[in-house]
C-alpha cells in the first residue's frame, strides 16, 4: 500500500483523519510536486487546521485521469514555521500558500508574493489592513495607475482593481478582494443547527445558490447517511443545470451590454427571467434557495412542473439560439469580441483554472466528467470547449453550454419519468460520522465548488473549508486585460463574471 | 436587419404591464399568514426551528426582516403558518415588519412616517446608488432585474447611477462586512442632500445569520434612519419597486 498519500476513487470522498500520511515537509513537498507535475492533476484544496501548539495541513488533489482525490498531510509548530514555497513551482497554489500565510503567519520562502487574500477577521496581522493593500507598482514617467473600486459603477459586489497603464494600454492589472468577507467558514463551525449551514451554504454565493448547496449536502449525507435516491440525485441535476443556463444567459446579455448591442442585451434578459421564474415555480425562489437540502427534498419535481421545464427549454432554447447565432455573427460584435482578454491554454495549465474558464482556453476540465458526482455518474455530459481563450471563446463557451445543459435537462427528465421513487423530506443530521475528513466536489456554472470539512472524536464539524471556481480565476481576468486597451476591462470582467462573496466568504 | 426584426417578433412583448398586480408563482414565500389559534406550545416549536430566530415564542410573530424565507415553519405546521404569494412587502417602519397571528392584513407604509421631502423631490426621478456591503449577489442581481426589460422601474423615473454625486439615495445589500464600512461610509457621504437610505434583503435588514458574525459591523445601518426596508432573500424586483412606488407616493 503507497504510505505518502490516499486516492480515494470517489466523489465526494471520505476518510478516517488517521488515515491520511502525515509527512516530514519536504516528503510532502517531494509527492505534491510528483503528482502535480501532471497535467490532469490538480489543487483542489490546501489548507491548515490549528491542533494545540500545532498547525496540521492538509491538501487535497484532484486526479482526472483517474477519476480520484488526493490527499495528504503534514504538520509543523506554529511558531518556527518557515517552509519552501511550492507555489514557486506549482503556480497554482499561490491563492492557498498566501492564504495559508494570511490565517497563521506562515512562512513559505520563494513564494512570488505573499500579499493578503481577504482579509478575514481573525487574519494573523490584525495590523494588515485593507485600506492598506500591498499594491505593485512601478517607478515610471510614461506609466500611470488607474483605481477602481471597491464601489463600482455597477450595481455589482465590491472589489478594488487597480489598473498600472501606458497610455490607453493595459500593462498589469492587479486585483484586491477581501470587502465581501462574511466569516462564511467560522460560522459553519460556531452555527451548530444542521439547517443553519444548509443556509449559509445556499448563500455563499447567490448566484451559485444550487451549486454551492449541493456540493454541502453531498458533504453532509457522506459524513452521516448517503441516500441512494436516483430520482433526487437528477432532481439536483435538473436544478444545477437550470442555474447554469440562467447565468449563461444572463452574462450573454451582459456581454451585448457592454459592447452597446442593445437587442441582444434585452433579449437575453428576457430569457434568463422566464427560466428563473421556472425556478421560482418549482420551489419559490428564482435562485433556487431552499431546493437543495441533505437526505431529500423540500420540493420535490412534480409531473406539472417537470412538463413546466420543458416546455420553457424548448421556447427559451430556440430563441437563445436564434438570438445568439445573430450575436456571435455580427461584425460589430466580433470586431469586440474576437482576439480580446486572450488566456493561453499555457497559462489556464499554470494558473490552475477551472470550469468554463478554462474550457474557453483549451483545458477540458469539468468535474461533471471527471469526479461524476449524483446522476452524472450514470450519464454522459459531452465536453464542451473552445481553445482560442479570448472574449469570443468565452461568449461561445456559454452558448454551447446552455444548449448542452438544455440536451442534459430534457434527457435527465425523460429518466425522472422512468425513475419513480419517492423523494422523502430532508434529513437535518446532528450526529455525523466522528474523526473524519471528506471532500465534496460539483461543478457549478463557473466551475468546480470544493468543500471540505472534518469532524472531531465528538463527531461535530472541527473546520470547513469553502473554495468556489473564483479562487483560482480571478487571476485569469489579471492576465485577460494585459496589453488590452483599459476599455476593454468591463468586456473582459463579464466575459468571466467571477465571484466576489464565492472568494472572500 | 430583417434578422433583427424576426428577432424582435419571436421576442414578444415582455414587460410587466401593472407591477402591482402581477401574478408571481404560488409557491414563491411573500408576506406569511399566521393563524390566530397557533397553540403556545407550536409557537416554541416554530420558534426552536426558525434557523434565524425570526419567530417569537411567546408571540408567535414571524420577523420578515430576519426571516431567511427558509419555509421551514410552515413545513412544520402547514394548518398554522403560510406563505402568500404576497410580495408587497416593504415598509418604512422596521417594527412594522413583525408580522403577528392576526390573519390576512396587507402589510403598507405608514404615510405619516414617510419623510415630506422624499415626495417633492423624487416622485418624478429617483436616482439611486447601490453599494454591496457583502451581499450575495442574489439581491444585487435582483435589483439590476428591476432596471430590466421586464420591469424596467426606469417607467417611473427610478434607476440605478454609477457615481454618488449624481444619487438621491443609496440602497445598502448584505450583512456590511467589516472590510465594506470605510467605502460605505464615504460612498454615503457622497451622495448630496436630501438622500435617502434603502435596506434590500434581509441581510441588510438584519444581518440575517450574519447578524453575530465577528466579520460584520452593523454600526452604519444602527446610525442612520432607514427610509425603507424591502425583505427578502434575496427581495422580489416586484417586492423592490412597488416599496419605491409606495414611498414616492406612485
Ligand atoms: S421561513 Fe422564516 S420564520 Fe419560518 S423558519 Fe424559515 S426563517 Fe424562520
Amino acid at each position: 500500500m503507497n504510505r505518502k498519500y490516499l486516492d480515494i476513487k470517489a466523489n465526494p470522498a471520505i476518510c478516517n483523519t488517521e488515515d491520511i500520511p502525515v509527512l516530514p515537509y519536504h516528503e510532502f513537498n517531494d509527492v505534491v510536486s510528483g503528482i502535480l507535475a501532471e497535467e490532469s492533476n490538480h489543487c483542489l484544496a490546501y489548507f491548515a487546521v490549528p491542533t494545540g501548539e500545532n498547525l496540521q495541513f492538509y491538501i487535497a488533489i484532484a486526479d482526472d485521469t483517474n477519476n480520484s482525490i488526493i490527499l495528504t498531510s503534514f504538520t509543523a509548530e506554529r511558531k518556527s514555521a518557515v517552509f519552501p514555497s511550492l507555489a514557486a513551482k506549482f503556480f497554482q497554489l499561490h491563492g492557498f500558500e498566501r492564504e495559508i500565510h494570511e490565517n497563521y503567519g506562515i512562512q513559505f520562502e520563494g513564494h512570488p508574493w505573499l500579499k493578503p487574500v481577504r482579509f478575514p477577521f481573525n487574519r494573523y496581522n490584525q495590523d494588515s489592513v485593507i485600506e492598506n493593500y500591498p499594491f505593485y507598482s512601478i517607478e515610471s514617467e510614461e506609466l500611470h495607475e488607474v483605481g477602481v473600486g471597491p464601489v463600482h459603477a455597477g450595481v455589482i459586489e465590491p472589489g478594488h482593481f487597480r489598473f498600472i497603464c501606458n497610455g490607453e494600454k493595459v500593462r498589469h492589472l492587479e486585483i484586491q478582494l477581501g470587502y465581501q468577507h462574511r466569516g462564511i467558514e467560522h460560522l459553519m463551525l460556531t452555527k451548530n443547527s444542521p439547517l443553519q449551514r444548509c443556509i449559509l451554504a445556499e448563500n455563499i454565493a447567490g448566484d451559485t445558490a444550487v451549486g454551492h448547496a449541493l456540493a454541502h449536502a453531498q458533504l453532509i449525507e457522506i459524513l452521516s447517511e448517503p441516500v441512494a435516491n436516483e430520482t433526487l440525485h437528477i432532481e439536483r441535476c435538473i436544478a444545477l443545470e437550470m442555474e447554469r443556463i440562467a447565468v449563461h444567459i444572463g452574462d450573454t446579455a451582459a456581454l451585448c451590454g457592454d459592447v452597446a448591442y442593445q437587442l441582444g442585451q434585452v433579449v437575453c434578459e428576457a430569457l434568463r427571467t422566464t427560466v428563473i421564474n421556472t425556478t421560482q415555480l418549482w420551489c419559490g425562489n428564482r435562485f433556487g434557495k431552499s431546493l437543495i437540502r441533505p437526505g431529500g427534498s423540500n420540493f420535490p419535481l412534480t409531473e406539472e412542473v417537470a412538463n413546466n421545464i420543458l416546455k420553457m427549454l424548448e421556447d427559451t432554447g430556440r430563441r437563445y439560439v436564434e438570438m445568439t447565432d445573430r450575436i456571435l455573427t455580427l461584425p460589430s460584435v466580433l470586431a469586440r469580441f474576437e482576439d480580446i482578454g486572450t488566456v493561453s491554454r499555457e497559462q489556464a495549465l499554470k494558473l490552475g483554472l477551472v470550469g468554463m474558464a478554462a474550457r474557453s482556453s483549451g483545458l477540458l476540465r469539468d468535474i461533471r466528467i471527471s469526479h461524476p458526482f449524483q446522476f452524472y455518474r450514470n450519464f454522459e455530459v459531452h465536453p464542451v470547449y473552445h481553445s482560442s481563450g479570448d472574449v469570443l471563446a468565452r461568449a461561445l463557451q456559454r452558448k454551447k453550454e446552455v444548449e448542452e445543459s438544455i440536451r442534459i435537462i430534457q434527457s435527465l427528465i425523460t429518466r425522472w419519468k422512468e425513475s419513480k421513487t419517492t423523494v422523502s423530506r430532508p434529513v437535518y443530521h446532528d450526529r455525523l460520522r466522528p474523526s473524519s475528513l471528506a471532500v465534496s466536489l460539483t461543478e457549478g456554472w463557473r466551475g468546480e465548488i470544493c468543500h471540505v470539512a472534518m469532524t472531531n472524536a465528538q463527531g461535530e464539524i472541527q473546520q470547513y473549508k469553502i473554495k468556489d471556481a473564483s479562487f483560482h480565476n480571478w487571476m485569469a481576468l489579471a492576465l485577460a486585460v494585459r496589453n488590452q486597451e483599459i476599455s476593454d476591462f468591463p468586456l473582459c470582467n463579464k466575459s468571466y463574471n467571477l465571484s466576489y462573496c464565492g472568494h472572500d466568504l | 436587419m430583417l434578422k433583427e426584426i424576426k428577432i424582435l417578433k419571436s421576442h414578444g412583448v415582455q414587460y410587466v404591464k401593472d407591477l402591482r398586480t402581477q401574478k408571481v408563482a404560488e409557491r414563491f414565500r411573500g408576506r406569511p399568514i399566521i393563524s390566530n389559534d397557533i397553540t403556545d406550545e407550536e409557537k416554541k416549536q416554530a420558534a426552536a426551528l426558525c434557523p434565524v430566530g425570526a419567530i417569537d415564542p411567546t408571540k408567535g410573530s414571524i420577523d420578515l426582516g430576519r426571516c431567511v424565507f427558509c419555509n421551514e415553519c410552515a413545513f412544520a405546521l402547514p394548518d398554522k403558518i403560510h406563505f402568500t404569494n404576497d410580495y408587497r412587502i416593504a415598509t418604512n417602519r422596521r417594527e412594522d415588519l413583525i408580522i403577528q397571528p392576526r390573519g390576512d392584513l396587507p402589510l403598507r407604509l405608514k404615510e405619516s412616517e414617510i419623510v415630506p421631502q422624499i415626495r417633492t423631490f423624487f416622485k418624478g426621478s429617483l436616482k439611486l446608488r447601490q453599494v454591496s456591503a457583502g451581499g450575495d449577489n442574489s439581491c444585487e442581481m435582483e435589483l439590476n432585474a428591476a432596471g430590466n426589460v421586464n420591469f424596467d422601474m426606469g417607467r417611473y423615473g427610478i434607476e440605478f447611477v454609477a457615481s454618488p454625486r449624481h444619487a438621491d439615495g443609496i440602497v445598502i445589500t448584505g450583512p456590511v462586512s467589516k472590510n465594506m464600512v470605510t467605502a460605505l461610509r464615504i460612498t454615503y457621504d457622497a451622495v448630496p442632500d436630501p438622500k435617502i437610505i434603502i435596506l434590500v434583503g434581509t441581510d441588510a435588514i438584519s444581518g440575517g445569520l450574519f447578524a453575530d458574525s465577528p466579520a460584520i459591523d452593523r454600526s452604519f445601518i444602527e446610525n442612520h434612519r432607514i427610509d425603507l426596508y424591502v425583505p427578502g432573500n434575496p427581495a422580489h424586483p416586484l417586492t423592490f419597486i412597488n416599496g419605491l412606488m409606495d414611498l414616492l407616493g406612485i
